[in-house]
Formats: structure tokens, C-alpha cells, sequence
């Protein structure tokens, strides 16, 4: 049983590493130019070399990211808070919000453009447009599903619609907050990362703009690299915090 | 507890109907109807009968959480118009909050109700003693740090009984609380319940369909038959009391639980109403 509980752990790291190596044989065996398809090995030598200009970039997407995304928990919240715990609002609000999340956010950017210009008020207006509704729809749907007896166990000692929403409602719907702040972070860092594309000159989409049109392929790639790791470094601490604060809910796969 | 006489009834439902809403009202379906019912001061009472004839629909109209269509109601003295405050509520499922541990879970109803409520932060220390030595009466003294879902079935609906009496109500309501366990754990709780009644005299109202069980605990059985759903039969146990389990195998309390197996069995073939 231990041999593979160890296996499963480092499984994703053995994966990377077996998707690297084949990488690396297929460009160097088939002789891939560089500019159209770079290997694991230039990818690498390129991250080294501009290592400090990657990291400014990369600071810039972080810090702007999180501002969307601490911005999209806020209004998340607040939001699933209100359509969740009224029928009316719930009436109302999800059907238009549901026609929003429709429209592919990257089409709001020209027009952020025009009313805060180039930098980062459109970034992280579009980290924020992209990550709040997954907060949102989980937070409502948590507070929505609330069990009837729970319910009336409060009701017939007097509780007021806010005492239930707090003692029962808040709480039962942390494991779901936390579930969606796991996929709004890494849909922020796509918000992010497009609109720095077309509407900043810093951040790690602009990195892969200039140095797609300078074909150094090596180096867009490396921005890429540089997202995906602080996507799923994100992801990782917000597990890391769900587990620790409602393992409650995760009992069944903790004692396996 | 209450300066109330004993003679005045503690619970008078008057001719009480209730359709769930304007609808089947207009077109007189009715989930209950004509009920009359006094209970007297700590009056241990159980409503029996077959599934879906609306004995959980009494209880919300006993606590207030439904208004009835026609007719009226009193608790205390008082006619009900909202949400008592006065009672405690337990189901079938033990319905415990899975973040909280065991004692805060029974602590919960002093969160709401006042005057704990607002005493709660100060006093906290004094209520957990409280809800310690109850855990304690029902058999869960050292569980109090567990959470719900380390505890058996048996376990969890122990806690949920001690929940809805930590605030001491006046009357204690159970919508089939045993129903989800096992005979032997059911019948350890029914002895949990007699002395938890015998030791704090409030009222207890309890929805079942043990007959046994009915028998066993109440002073007072009535039979609720199925649409419409009305009070067919009422039944006085006069049962010396203590009960010891024992007492389940007289031939006094088989004939009991007979009569009253009668009574349903007759409703069921004929669906008609019996008059007391």
C-alpha cells in the first residue's frame, strides 16, 4: 500500500518530467527549428538569460492578478451572498449573470482600454470580470441548498433569516467558497495575462507579445512556463487552506 | 416553571384545519383537519398513524413555524402566532452541524434563543458545564469534543435531543426521532427520554409510528388517520409509572398496543373515520 501512496504523490512530477523528455527527443530527433517550436533545453537557456527581465514581468502579473482577484472575492462574495440568500435577487440577477459570463472577456478589453488607457487598470479589471462568478454561483448555490430541517431546528427557537444565514448558511458554504476560489484563481491569471496581451507594456502577456514578434520563441514559451507555475502555486495554497479550514467536509478522502 | 394552574390546558389546538396554501384551501384539501386536542402541564403525549397523514404538519403548527387555515391555537396560555421560543425540536435525522463539535453543537440554541444570547460570550463557561453534565445524562460525557460524524447514529441523535433541551424549553417536540435506529439503540433512548421527562416534567409531543414505542413513553396516544388527516382515537396509557422495559412484555401493554394496532389496521382496509 506505502510504495503506492508514494507513487501517487510524485505522479505529477514524473508525468512533467516523462512529457519533457519526450519533448526534448522529438525536437532534437526531427531536428525542430527553434523558432517554430523550441525545445525543453532552449526553453531553459532562455530562462536563465533573461531571468531578470522574466521576473519583473512576472512580478507585475502576480501582483495585478491578485488585485483582480482579491477584487472578484469581495464582489463574489457579496454577490452569492445576496442572490443566495433572497429568491428575489436570485430571480433577477442569475439570468443576466449567466448571459455576462458568456461573453468572452478579452472583448472587454479595447473597450477598458479607452476608459482607463494602457497599464493596469484593464488587467486587472479583466482578472476580476473572469474569476467573480465562479465565487459567485458557489457561494449562492451553498447558501441556496441549505437542508430544510436545519433550517427549522434554528426557526423554532426564534431565529431571525440572519441568524440561520450565519450560523448555518455562512458556514456550510465555505467548502464551496473555497472550491471556487481554486478555479477563479487560475481563471484571474487568464484575465491577467490576456489583457496584458493587447493593453500593457509590462506583465507576462506583453513578454509573450514582443518576444513572439522578435521570434524568440524560447522566451515566450518561458512566459508561459513562468504563469502556469504561479497558477498552480496559487491553486496549491488555496487547497492547502481548504483543507485546514473545512476538513470537515473532505472527512471521507482524509481517512483514506 | 409557569404560574398557570395545572387545570388550564398547556396545549389547546381549537378545531384547528390547515391547508398548505389558497389554493388547496379553496379547494377544501386540508393536510389536517378538525383537530382538537388539550394537553395538561408536562403531559408526555405521542401521535401515532400511518405515513403522510400529517403528523409532521402538526408539529409545525404546534411550533408556530405554520399558521392554521381555521381555527386557533394556544401554547402556555398564549395563542401562537410566530415561532415559539418555549420548545426544542429533534427529527429523524440527528441533523447536526458537521463543523461544529458535539457540545458546540448542543451550545447552539443558546446562541439564538434570549436571554441566553446575549449573555452567551460572558457566561459561556457556565453553559458548557450545563451542556457537559446533560451530555453526561445521555451517555455522551467525554464525546463532547468529537464531531458529529465520529459519533454512531445513536450517538448523534442523543446529542440531538440534548440540543433541544439545553435551553430548557417548556415543551420538547420529536418527529420520529428513533425511527433511524436500531431496536436496541432505540430502546436505550427510549429510557434515555423517560428519565430525561420524569427528571425536568416538560412537555413532550412525539410524532412516531412504534407503537411500542408510543405505548411505552406517553401518557397520552393519539391516532391521526390518513387524508384527511384527523385525530381518530385517543387513548389514555395509565401505566404505572416509573416503566421499567419490562413492562413491554405485560400482557396490559400487549393488549395496549393490540387495541391501537387495531385501530390503524381498521382505517387502513376502510379509510374511514372512527369516532371516538
Amino acid at each position: 500500500m506505502k510504495p503506492r501512496k508514494e507513487l501517487e504523490r510524485w505522479s505529477p512530477l514524473l508525468l512533467m518530467l516523462a512529457i519533457v523528455v519526450l519533448w526534448q527527443i522529438v525536437t532534437s530527433a526531427f531536428n525542430v527549428s527553434e523558432f517554430i517550436f523550441p525545445s525543453p533545453w532552449r526553453i531553459w537557456e532562455q530562462t536563465l538569460e533573461h531571468k531578470a527581465t522574466i521576473a519583473g514581468h512576472a512580478w507585475r502579473t502576480f501582483w495585478v492578478t491578485m488585485a483582480g482577484f482579491g477584487l472578484a472575492i469581495v464582489v463574489g462574495v457579496l454577490l452569492g451572498f445576496l442572490i443566495g440568500s433572497s429568491r428575489l435577487a436570485y430571480a433577477a440577477i442569475y439570468p443576466l449573470m449567466t448571459a455576462f459570463n458568456a461573453l468572452p472577456k478579452a472583448a472587454f478589453v479595447p473597450i477598458l482600454v479607452v476608459w482607463f488607457g494602457i497599464g493596469i487598470g484593464p488587467a486587472i479589471l479583466t482578472a476580476f470580470l473572469i474569476s467573480f462568478f465562479p465565487i459567485t454561483v458557489n457561494i449562492a448555490t451553498g447558501l441556496a441548498t441549505l437542508e430544510p430541517e436545519l433550517e427549522d431546528v434554528l426557526r423554532v427557537l426564534g431565529a431571525r433569516r440572519w441568524d440561520v444565514l450565519m450560523k448555518v448558511g455562512l458556514p456550510r458554504s465555505m467548502p464551496y467558497f473555497f472550491g471556487s476560489l481554486k478555479v477563479a484563481i487560475t481563471l484571474a491569471f487568464v484575465g491577467t495575462t490576456v489583457s496584458e496581451m493587447t493593453a500593457a507594456n509590462e506583465g507576462i502577456g506583453y513578454l509573450l507579445i514582443s518576444a513572439g514578434s522578435a521570434m524568440q520563441m524560447g522566451l515566450a514559451f518561458s512566459g508561459l512556463l513562468v504563469v502556469g507555475i504561479m497558477a498552480m502555486a496559487m491553486y496549491e495554497l488555496f487547497s492547502f487552506i481548504e483543507k485546514h479550514t473545512t476538513g470537515w467536509a473532505h472527512r471521507g478522502s482524509q481517512s483514506a | 416553571m409557569s404560574t398557570a394552574p395545572s387545570s388550564a390546558p398547556f396545549v389547546q389546538f381549537d378545531d384547528v384545519w390547515l391547508a398548505y396554501n389558497d389554493e388547496l384551501l379553496a379547494k377544501n384539501q386540508f393536510a389536517v383537519e378538525a383537530i382538537n386536542l388539550n394537553v395538561q402541564q408536562g403531559e408526555f403525549i405521542a401521535i401515532v398513524g400511518p405515513s403522510g397523514c400529517g403528523k409532521s404538519t402538526f408539529m409545525k403548527l404546534t411550533t408556530g413555524l405554520r399558521k392554521p387555515s381555521m381555527g386557533r391555537i394556544r401554547v402556555d396560555g398564549q395563542p401562537v402566532d410566530g415561532p415559539l421560543k418555549i420548545s426544542g425540536m429533534a427529527f429523524q435525522a440527528p441533523s447536526l452541524l458537521p463543523w461544529r463539535t458535539t457540545l458546540d453543537n448542543v451550545l447552539l440554541p443558546l446562541e439564538i434563543v434570549e436571554p441566553y444570547r446575549s449573555q452567551f460570550k460572558e457566561r459561556r463557561k457556565e453553559y458548557e458545564e450545563r451542556a457537559l453534565k446533560l451530555l453526561d445524562t445521555v451517555g455522551l460525557g467525554g464525546y463532547a469534543k468529537k464531531f458529529p460524524w465520529e459519533l454512531s447514529g445513536g450517538m448523534q441523535q442523543r446529542a440531538s435531543i440534548c440540543r433541544a433541551l439545553i435551553h430548557e424549553p417548556k415543551m420538547l417536540l420529536l418527529d420520529e426521532p428513533f425511527g433511524a435506529l436500531d431496536a436496541f439503540t432505540r430502546e436505550e433512548l427510549w429510557c434515555t427520554l423517560r428519565d430525561l421527562h420524569a427528571a425536568q416534567k416538560f412537555n413532550v409531543i412525539l410524532v412516531t409510528h412504534d407503537l411500542r414505542e408510543s405505548v411505552f413513553l406517553a401518557d397520552t396516544v393519539y391516532v391521526m388517520s390518513k387524508s384527511p388527516g384527523r385525530f381518530v382515537v385517543r387513548r389514555d396509557i395509565d401505566l404505572p409509572r416509573p416503566r421499567d422495559l419490562e413492562i413491554t412484555y405485560t400482557p396490559e401493554f400487549t393488549n395496549i398496543v393490540h387495541e391501537l394496532r387495531g385501530h390503524i389496521g381498521a382505517m387502513r382496509k376502510a379509510g374511514a373515520v372512527i369516532n371516538q
